[in-house]
């Protein structure tokens, strides 16, 4: 297989903190095609702990595209050019012998760099922790069965549920919004009767949150939809809309 | 002397957990906010422990090293989860499901913790569904089922292939509630490094912060861990990165005794190892198995292509030897004799592979019907190899994928150090030596939901744990030995990073303690184990400081675990003289060549007590069993 090794150029951001400034770093590379990214940078890695370099720091868990861990930007996009595809499944194959790739952490107001290729999503978890999830406690819940759902109903929800919380919608976009995120969970909710109780609610609270924290609002450039890994649809933003104002008419709760 | 008692409550076995709960003592509503519990991990068990916990009104702390609670491994797990609701009308019930669940762990597990599971599994589907869980669905609007291997009825819920991720985000959101709620305190980028024991009993946890650096003390009246299994001290595996041995591992060194950590699984259809680089393995479901037909070359070092090698210079290895099941053999079997096939040199594509072939389907049911069937596992092979499965055979190779074996727990889930509580697959107890398809989310979710809420509060009214002092001398001792530890590491100046130390590990365990073993090549492999673990303390190089974010460093600390586990892996191995569910030894096999287990000398969980490195003593727990008659497994 080293036969047909390929040879790449790559940029990589270096930032040691927070507050240092970064840059970016060459290195002159030979790799396997059926290597993924990651592995590329494992192996990297190596080479630079052997040296008694400093390894890129960038964070990778489950390599199967589904824990939403990893979520690099290579050369403009975020998890690398080919569609529906996390960074974790990209492989040296789709890229070119002689390539330059520019490999970048994502960059977001509200998703701060904690170093090198590591950033801070923990606005993701407080955006959820304001409202998405059903008030029901363990042990009061009736048979399974008991509600009937349609399968349009179901399948509909698990598309929009099936988002991995990797923050490219956010990288995505100019305006650093996070509606895509935020609507596929009020989205989730919204089309189970489990969700309607709390309905209104929920998508005040969530919304309030997201604002609160940096997130932008979306201009309908649909550059989440075309960059997220699991081909979540813009149409979850566009019912966060309609929840959102219906919520203002019918919940007898304002949340500001 | 450490003596195991396993707790188990008299009576009928359907009546046990019922009585056992009545029986129990009660935490005053008022007086629940009154205790700190801590739990160590947020998968499917720890999340919904925390939940439920605080629901109940328990002042929870939920540590992971993930950026984000969402981000365990359940996360990845595809199939579905089972349950004996018995939608199908097909005759089943909790006895069967727990009939299925005793003898797919091929007689190995107790018989009081298996039958609580599938008693509760109802209604863990129940609590999911209210959580708004989008689990598939018929046209009718009522709940879909699937099979699964090792059972005769549907009794497997999904969500697609992400039942994992739907029950984790679940579990994740009451999770979050409470944390609204003020119930819950979830502490992200925290490692495990020390379990704090004050009077014996377990109390407090010492941290690192991995953002900073630091070390941190915290203390409650209890302590959980649900911190996954060990798959990955092989190096390759389907879990994933970060998941390691760390926490169950230095509770183990504090006392708590590790149960029959030979026990391991490793999946028939993953694929095939592209080369060193190679950073882990990913799954392909067995499903694959019903259509496509295994093969290598009959002769050794054909170096053909596939479809230059006529039909009557093939083996299809599993269709003869097993010509009642063929392919569909369980997943040990399959396992094994891919592994016989590579070690007599005739794995294909230039390795340890074999082929798994669709042409006879294509055939029968057309590409497109091999497609409405099979498209999405095309499709992720296809992306993943670079090759087209519809042209040219997969190949396929096995992989360690759970670990049955873990910290030993009584009925109530608790270690044998009070106050130290295991649960989900960090637990020894439910799967025997072989966990069936489907089980191991139910087992989480159990633990999580239903069991441990109980068995906590009758612990802390029993024994009535004080809160302590997280400055206190037992922390300040702990922390210093943190402390020696992490500045050893850094210390070492050698030669070999840590993944070189950590791949060498995974081939010898692979090799000598992974789909078949030997006495003779179990003690080479703790031979080789403990002169890789002096090396790694004296040639491994690291980089960087304690006081910073420091992955090299992270990675150490594991893989130093990791080189002990090891060798405890083949020692409990060595002892089993019998072959049972995922653990072969080669001189117990049927003249057929079929697993021999050995009921009346080891119908026992072998637990082992650490004493220093390289030095445990055995303890046994006799298993009994009175509900299921002990029977042989045959698939010819």
């Amino acid at each position: 297989m080293s036969s047909d090794n390929i040879n790449l150029t790559l940029n990589v951001w270096r930032q040691k903190s927070p507050e240092s400034k970064g840059n970016f770093e060459e290195f002159k590379v030979t790799v396997s095609p059926h290597a993924s990214v990651l592995e590329l940078l494992d192996e990297l890695n190596n080479g630079l702990e052997k040296e008694g370099k400093d390894p890129i720091a960038f964070e990778s868990d489950c390599r199967e595209g589904i824990c939403g861990t990893c979520g690099l930007v290579i050369n403009g996009h975020p998890h690398g050019p080919l569609p529906k595809t996390a960074t974790c499944q990209l492989h040296m194959r789709n890229f070119k012998n002689g390539e330059t790739l520019y490999i970048e952490p994502m960059r977001a107001k509200p998703f701060p760099i904690i170093k090198d290729l590591i950033v801070d999503r923990s606005g993701f978890d407080k955006i959820q922790q304001s409202g998405a999830f059903v008030s029901f406690n363990t042990g009061s819940a009736p048979d399974a069965n008991a509600i009937p759902i349609s399968k349009d109903s179901a399948d509909a929800s698990l598309d929009a549920a099936e988002c991995i919380g990797c923050g490219a919608c956010v990288a995505a976009c100019k305006n650093s919004s996070a509606m895509l995120f935020v609507g596929a969970k009020v989205s989730q909710f919204a089309l189970l009767p489990q969700g309607q109780p709390e309905r209104y609610d929920r998508v005040q609270e969530m919304v309030t949150v997201m604002d609160d924290l940096g997130f932008g609002n979306c201009t309908n450039t649909y550059a989440c939809e075309a960059e997220c890994p699991k081909g979540i649809s813009v149409a979850n933003i566009a019912r966060l809309n309609r929840e959102y104002i219906v919520a203002k008419f019918k919940s007898n709760k304002d949340v500001d | 002397m450490l003596k195991l008692d396993s707790k188990v409550p008299e009576g009928n076995i359907a009546e046990k957990w019922t009585n056992h709960k009545f029986n129990m003592k009660l935490v005053n509503p008022a007086n629940k906010r009154k205790y700190d519990i801590i739990i160590v991990g947020t998968g499917l068990a720890g999340a919904s422990a925390a939940a439920t916990l605080g629901e109940l009104g328990y002042k929870v702390k939920a540590f992971t090293y993930h950026d984000s609670a969402r981000r365990a491994h359940s996360i990845a797990a595809q199939g579905g989860i089972n349950a004996a609701k018995n939608y199908q009308n097909d005759a089943d019930s909790v006895f069967r499901l727990f009939y299925d669940t005793v003898k797919g762990g091929d007689f190995r597990s107790r018989e009081a913790n298996v039958y609580r599971l599938a008693e509760v599994s109802n209604n863990i589907i129940d609590q999911c569904v209210a959580q708004g869980v989008p689990f598939a669905r018929e046209y009718g609007g009522t709940l879909a089922n699937r099979s699964f291997g090792g059972a005769q009825v549907s009794r497997t819920f999904y969500a697609r292939g992400e039942t994992g991720q739907q029950l984790l985000l679940g579990a994740y959101s009451s999770m979050n509630r409470q944390v609204k709620l003020g119930n819950v305190e979830i502490f992200p980028r925290q490692e495990f490094l020390d379990l704090v024991l004050v009077d014996g009993r377990a109390q407090g946890i010492i941290t690192r912060n991995l953002t900073t650096g630091e070390l941190e003390s915290h203390s409650a009246q209890a302590v959980i861990l649900a911190t996954g299994g060990y798959s990955n001290v092989f190096f390759l595996s389907t879990n994933a990165m970060n998941s390691n041995a760390t926490a169950a591992w230095r509770a183990h060194k504090k006392g708590a005794t590790f149960a029959n950590p030979c026990y391991t699984q490793i999946h028939p259809t993953c694929l095939p190892v592209h080369g060193e680089g190679q950073s882990k393995l990913v799954l392909m479901s067995e499903s694959l198995r019903n259509d496509g037909r295994i093969w290598v070359p009959k002769k050794a070092g054909d170096n053909r292509k596939p479809n230059e090698i006529p039909e009557d210079e093939r083996d299809y290895y599993l269709e003869r030897k097993y010509p009642a099941f063929g392919n569909l053999v369980p997943r040990d079997v399959a396992s094994r004799n891919a592994k016989y096939v590579c070690d007599e040199g005739r794995g294909v594509g230039g390795g340890r592979a074999v082929y798994l072939d669709f042409a006879d389907a294509f055939k029968r049911i057309g590409k497109d019907g091999v497609k409405d069937k099979y498209g999405n596992l095309f499709d992720i092979y296809a992306n993943i190899t670079g090759e087209d499965p519809y042209e040219v055979p997969m190949r396929i190779y096995p992989a360690p994928h759970y670990t049955m074996g873990g910290l030993w727990v009584d009925y109530n889930l608790m270690s044998n150090v009070p106050g130290l509580f295991v649960l989900g697959e960090a637990n020894f107890s439910d799967h025997g030596a072989n966990r069936l398809g489907a089980s191991a989310l139910m087992q989480g979710l159990s633990d999580g939901y239903f069991v441990i809420p109980y068995t906590i509060g009758n612990y802390l009214t029993t024994e009535k744990p004080e809160k302590v002092d997280p400055n206190g001398p037992e922390f300040k001792k702990a922390e210093n030995n943190v402390n020696d530890m992490v500045k050893k590491l850094l210390s070492l100046n050698g030669k070999q990073t840590v993944d070189e130390i950590h791949k060498r590990l995974g081939h010898i365990l692979i090799d000598k303690v992974g789909m078949s073993r030997s006495e003779e090549g179990l003690k080479e492999a703790i031979k080789q184990i403990r002169e890789l673990r002096e090396e790694f303390w004296t040639d491994v190089k690291l980089v960087g400081k304690a006081e910073e974010l420091n992955q090299t460093l992270e990675r150490a600390g594991r893989v130093a675990d990791f080189l002990e586990l090891g060798e405890l892996m083949a020692l409990d191995a060595l002892n089993r003289n019998e072959s049972c569910g995922g653990h072969f030894r080669e001189e117990y096999q049927t003249p057929e060549g079929e697993a021999l287990r050995r009921d009346d000398e080891y119908t026992y969980v072998a637990a082992w007590e650490f004493k220093k490195a390289g030095e445990w003593e055995l303890h046994k727990e006799e298993l009994n069993f009175e509900n299921v008659k002990l029977a042989t497994r045959s698939y010819k």
